[in-house]
């Protein structure tokens, strides 16, 4: 797993540091935030070099807010060292807010004012002028699809429009680094396909972004590196390829067409190839890791059809984001309790599939 | 230098901005209106003819337009906690700007209110017999003396809002303080009728002060049966009023300023 850091086996000096040298965009070592007697960050380390993206992924109350608020200097840490754009957010935090712009979980926006005057008042409160910071929300208006509603109050506006306000106020003034608070939550399809947009043109801008999100497919598209955290640490770190290598190999999916076939595709699928398949019986479907992917797939709808189970879907995939966020957060939790088959599939999206439908 | 100019330029952003949303909120404006004007129909209707007819519907004003003003606090106080509530101020607090200026923009918006409030208070006052009886100048003063007064008591509400968090709690406790704080004064009674303690609270109560500063100025005196105030504040009204507006703002703005600059560290 080369590149792959693994807090609990390396410690927090990995090699993978070495990758690039000299200045960090985001550094944090060793942050702590205790909330009365719980401890809701503990001992986390983030590094973003200059024009990267860092996907903080991780489940409700992991402390992905907290870590947000506290790199905003919304949020004063209990311990640990952390600098934006070479600031201390605890020694130089107006530097580090000349450096941010920041989107929180819930949009912040002005319900009484309209979208362009919202972002005209933000524009002017990163000190810029009249003209520019108008000049300015007329372009933002426009790169977020906003034109139409501009002069509507930002109180009419859908959730969806209300967040692409938001998001367009964290960018207003161009900072060197964007943090980004579950950015998609509550955006339709295409608003979702715009902001990634946006994102991904900041970043070839040379922005820093820093996002945390619920959607692995968003960490898998938009960030360079991934950074997953649960309870308030960093748990694994690397790049979506890195994370997923480490679930192993290609799996195979079959989604029976009856639940009496359930258990006779778990058969032929366990007989074929290695492991024991994951059983979901309410979506009447069959997961099982395949080494060598094609050939399995090709061998198994074989067997299938020999046999008369009749499949709806049969998809072979490379491991999502999915995968190894269940392995990450949720297994290590079931460890303890059984070590019987989990019949909890990944759902949601993977990129990198053939579906072949019966 | 600059320092101070980019404080001024955030908190006329800010105060631009609020002053839209009291503009873009009529209902808040009817209450700023209504109440004043209620309160004048109020007492120099049902209470005025016991205490002096038409000298004390014309001794009222003063006393309505401090206990206006006093009110006024609480919609620092709301609007505030409303921003709070929403997300905005840590919008606001992630952005490069003074650390004063939004609760600066807010006292300053909320001048505005005051201003229509003591129009109308003033308006009322015509229309049941109250007049300019001093020149000007003075009243003029008078008319200072009001607005340095609302704007002391903004800093009030802007701590209650920064303590509550809440727009329910600021609401209920920015609303409390302000019936004892404006009716143990000398606003619509005379302060000798009152008993020990509450008659000492009352003549040093800032409210008794700018009610008496503000008569003085407009040179409307107190009905024949009212016992004439004595004492250091009472003598000198004016001077004591700008005193306790000074005071007020030198203990609650550095206190909401702090608030504000922790706000989320809990
Ligand atoms: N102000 C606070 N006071 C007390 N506890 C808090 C506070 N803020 C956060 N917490 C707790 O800290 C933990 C981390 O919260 P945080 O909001 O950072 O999670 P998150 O990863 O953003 O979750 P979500 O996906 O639900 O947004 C949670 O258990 C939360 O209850
Ligand atoms: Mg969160």
């Amino acid at each position: 797993m080369p590149g792959l850091r693994i807090p609990e086996l390396d410690g927090h000096d990995a090699a993978h540091r070495g990758r690039t040298s000299g200045f960090l965009m985001i550094r944090v070592r060793g942050l702590c935030k205790n909330f009365g007697g719980f401890r809701a960050l503990d001992d986390l380390n983030l590094d973003v070099e200059p024009g990267q993206v860092l996907g903080l992924l991780g489940p409700n109350g992991a402390g992905k807010t907290t870590t947000v608020r506290v790199l905003t200097t919304l949020l004063a840490p209990d311990a640990g060292e952390v600098t934006v754009a070479g600031h201390s957010v605890r020694t130089d935090p107006e530097s580090v807010r000349l450096s941010i712009g920041l989107s929180g979980q819930y949009a912040a926006v002005d319900e009484k004012l309209t979208g362009y005057e919202n972002l005209v008042m933000v524009g002017r409160l990163y000190g810029m002028n009249r003209k520019s910071s108008a000049a300015r929300a007329v372009e933002l208006l426009d790169e977020f699809r906003l034109s139409d509603v501009a002069g509507k109050r930002a109180g009419a506006y859908s959730g969806g429009m209300r967040r692409r306000l938001d998001l367009a106020g964290a960018i207003v003034a161009r900072p060197e680094v964007v943090v980004l608070d579950e950015p998609t939550t509550g955006l339709d399809p295409r608003g979702r396909l715009d902001t990634w947009a946006v994102i991904s043109s900041l970043v070839g801008a040379g922005t820093t972004v820093l996002l945390t999100t619920q959607y692995l497919e968003e960490a898998d598209q938009l960030a360079d590196n991934i950074a997953v955290i649960d309870s308030g640490r960093v748990i694994a770190e690397g790049t979506a390829d890195e994370l997923k290598s480490r679930v192993g190999s290609e799996r195979i999916d079959v989604v029976a067409a009856q639940s009496e076939g359930v258990d006779r595709a778990a058969a032929i699928l366990a007989r074929i190839a290695s492991g024991a398949p994951e059983i979901d019986r309410s979506a009447r479907k069959v997961s099982v890791a395949a080494p060598d992917g094609h050939h399995m797939l090709v061998r198994a709808l074989g067997e299938l059809e020999h046999e008369g189970v009749q499949v709806v879907e049969a998809t072979l995939r490379r491991p999502t984001l999915d995968d190894v966020f269940l392995q990450l957060t949720g297994q290590r939790a079931q460890e303890q309790a059984a070590p019987a088959p989990s019949n909890a599939t990944a759902t949601g999206t993977s990129q990198d599939h053939e579906v072949l439908k019966a | 230098m600059s320092s101070l100019n980019a404080a001024i330029r955030d908190s006329s952003v800010i105060a631009e901005r609020n002053l839209r949303n009291v503009i873009r909120t009529p209902g808040a404006m009817v209450t700023s209106v209504a109440q004043p004007v209620m309160f004048v129909l109020l007492l120099a209707f049902v209470f005025g003819g016991t205490l002096g007819g038409d000298q004390y519907r014309t001794f009222l004003i003063g006393g309505i337009l401090a206990q206006t003003l006093t009110f006024n606090a609480s919609f620092t106080a709301v609007y505030l906690a409303k921003d709070l509530q929403l997300g905005l101020i840590d919008r606001f607090r992630s952005l490069p700007m003074s650390r004063g200026a939004v609760i600066l923009g807010r006292s300053t918006a909320d001048l505005v209110t005051s201003l229509l409030s003591i129009a109308v208070t003033l308006m009322c006052g015509l229309a049941i017999g109250w007049r300019i009886n001093n020149g000007l100048g003075p009243a003029l003063l008078a008319l200072g003396l009001l607005l340095l007064f609302t704007f002391a008591v903004s800093w009030v509400g802007a701590v209650i809002a920064l303590t509550a968090r809440s727009v329910e709690v600021a609401q209920s406790l920015g609303l409390i303080w302000l019936f004892p704080v404006t009716f143990i004064s000398g606003a619509f009674v005379s302060v000798q009728s009152m008993p020990g303690p509450l008659r000492a609270f009352a003549e040093w109560n800032p409210v008794t002060a700018v009610a008496t500063a503000v008569r003085e100025l407009f040179g409307n005196a107190a009905p024949q049966g009212f016992a004439a105030p004595s004492g250091w504040p009472a003598d000198n009204a004016l001077l004591y009023a700008a005193l306790c507006c000074a005071a007020i703002i030198a203990v609650f703005a550095p206190l909401a300023i702090s608030q504000y600059v922790r706000i989320s560290k809990r």
